[in-house]
C-alpha cells in the first residue's frame, strides 16, 4: 500500500503528512519537557537555604556544548538546502558534520557526567563536611593487610575471595562546617583544593553527586539525562537516513527532501530545549 | 516552507540561516557574559533570571521561526501550537500561582 501524502500537500491541509505529524509530536514534547521546567521551578523556589548549588557545573564546557549544537543546527539546515539545490555531496558533508557535532556533544555531556560520579561528599560524625574529588581509597582486609584504590568501592567489597573494609577516604578538595559554604561559596572566594584523608570510624555518610545526592542533581540528572536521549534518538535517524538514504534519494528524491526535512524539525527542537537547559542549569 | 520553492528561493535563504547561526552565538556569549552581573534588588536573582529568558526566548524565537521555518507555514500547524502555547502556558502559570503566599496553606 502506498503511503499518502508523502510529498504532494493534502488539500485540506496544505501539508505534507509528516509535517503534520512531527509537529504534533513536538507539541507533545514540548508539554514534556514544561512538565519537567515547572518541577524545577518548584523545585528550586521550595529548596531550605544553603542545599542549591551554585557554580557547580563548568560554564565553559556547557558554553562549547551550546556552540556545538548551534553548529548541528544550521548543518541541518545547510544539508536540507543541499538537497533542494540537487547537491548530494554537500549534503554528505554537512549531515556528516551533524552527526559529529552530535558526538561531540554526547562526549562532552559523558565528561561531565563522569565528573558527577567521582565527586564525593563526606558528612563526617561530627557534623562537618568533606567535598571533593575521590583521589583514593584505602582497604583492609581480614588479616589487616592494606590495598590502595583510586576508585571507591564501597564500605566493604569482596575481590578474589578476600573481603576488605574501608580504613580510609582521600578527597582532594575543601571541608566545610556546613553545607551553604560548600553550595554557596562566596563571591570572588576561592577555597584551595587539597587532599584531605577522612578514616571510615569518622565517616556517618558517603556519597557520590548522582542524581541520588541533592534535589539539584536529580532535576539536573532527569532534564539533562531526557534531553540526552532526544540527542541519541535524533542522531540515529539522521546517521541511518544519511547512510543508507541513497536509493530513495535516486527513485524518489522529494519524498526523501522531506524526510530529511522532518529529522531536521526535531534536531532544531532539541536544540530549542537546549537553549533554555543551559542557562537554567549552568548559569542561574 | 512549502513544496514549490524553486532554486532559486533556496539559495535566497542561505544567508539569512547564516545571519540566524550567527545571532545564536553572539546571543550564547552574550547569556554567559551577563550571567557576572547582577541586575536588580540586591539578594534578589530576578533580575538575573529575566535577563537569561529573554536571551533565551530571542534565540528559541530564532531557531523555531527560521531554522523551523515557523514564520512562513501553514494555518493548521499555527493552530496545533496555539494549544500548545495556551496549555503551556497554563502549565507555567498554575505552578507559579502556586507558589503565591495567599496559596500556601499554613497547618498549626
Amino acid at each position: 500500500m502506498e503511503i499518502p501524502y508523502t510529498v504532494k500537500p493534502r488539500p485540506d491541509t496544505g501539508l505534507y503528512n509528516a509535517k503534520v505529524g512531527i509537529w504534533l509530536f513536538l507539541a507533545s514534547e514540548v508539554m514534556l519537557f514544561g512538565a519537567l521546567f515547572s518541577s524545577y521551578i518548584l523545585l528550586r523556589v521550595g529548596a531550605a537555604a544553603g542545599t542549591w548549588p551554585h557554580g557547580l557545573l563548568n560554564v565553559n564546557l556547557g558554553t562549547i556544548n551550546t556552540i556545538v549544537l548551534i553548529t548541528s543546527s544550521i548543518t541541518v539546515v545547510m544539508a536540507w538546502v543541499s538537497l533542494k539545490l540537487n547537491q548530494w555531496g554537500k549534503f554528505k558533508m554537512y549531515q556528516a558534520v551533524t552527526l559529529l557535532c552530535a558526538l561531540a556533544f554526547l562526549g562532552i555531556k559523558s565528561a561531565e557526567y563522569k565528573d558527577k560520579f567521582t565527586h564525593f561528599q563526606i558528612i563526617k560524625k561530627d557534623g562537618t563536611y568533606v567535598d571533593g574529588h575521590m583521589h583514593g581509597a584505602a582497604y583492609l582486609d581480614k588479616d589487616g593487610k592494606s590495598l590502595e584504590v583510586h576508585k571507591y568501592h564501597g564500605l566493604t567489597f569482596k575481590e578474589n575471595g578476600s573481603e576488605y573494609s574501608l580504613k580510609e577516604v582521600t578527597l582532594n578538595g575543601i571541608g566545610a562546617e556546613e553545607l551553604g559554604q560548600i553550595n554557596e561559596p562566596k563571591h570572588g572566594e576561592h577555597h584551595e583544593h587539597k587532599n584531605i584523608s577522612v578514616p571510615a570510624a569518622e565517616i556517618k555518610k558517603i556519597e557520590n553527586y548522582g542524581p541520588w545526592h541533592s534535589t539539584y542533581l536529580a532535576i539536573y540528572f532527569t532534564l539533562t539525562g531526557l534531553h540526552a536521549l532526544h540527542v541519541i534518538g535524533g542522531a540515529l535517524v539522521i546517521f541511518v537516513l544519511w547512510a543508507r538514504g541513497g536509493k530513495m534519494w535516486r527513485t524518489d528524491p522529494e519524498r526523501y527532501t522531506n524526510r530529511i526535512e522532518i529529522s531536521g524539525l526535531f534536531w532544531h527542537f532539541v536544540d530549542l530545549v537546549w537553549i533554555f537547559l543551559f542557562p537554567v542549569l549552568y548559569l542561574l | 516552507m512549502s513544496e514549490h520553492d524553486t532554486h532559486h528561493d533556496v539559495s535566497k535563504h542561505i544567508r539569512g540561516y547564516l545571519i540566524v547561526f550567527g545571532a545564536l552565538l553572539v546571543g550564547t556569549v552574550l547569556t554567559v557574559w551577563a550571567s557576572h552581573f547582577h541586575f536588580g534588588r540586591e539578594g534578589s536573582n530576578v533580575g538575573n533570571i529575566v535577563v537569561a529568558l529573554i536571551i533565551a526566548l530571542t534565540k528559541a524565537f530564532l531557531v523555531a521561526g527560521y531554522f523551523m521555518h515557523l514564520i512562513s507555514e501553514k494555518k493548521l500547524i499555527y493552530s496545533v501550537l496555539a494549544f500548545t502555547g495556551f496549555f503551556f502556558a497554563g502549565l507555567m502559570f498554575l505552578t507559579i500561582w502556586s507558589m503565591h503566599p495567599s496559596s500556601i496553606i499554613h497547618f498549626k
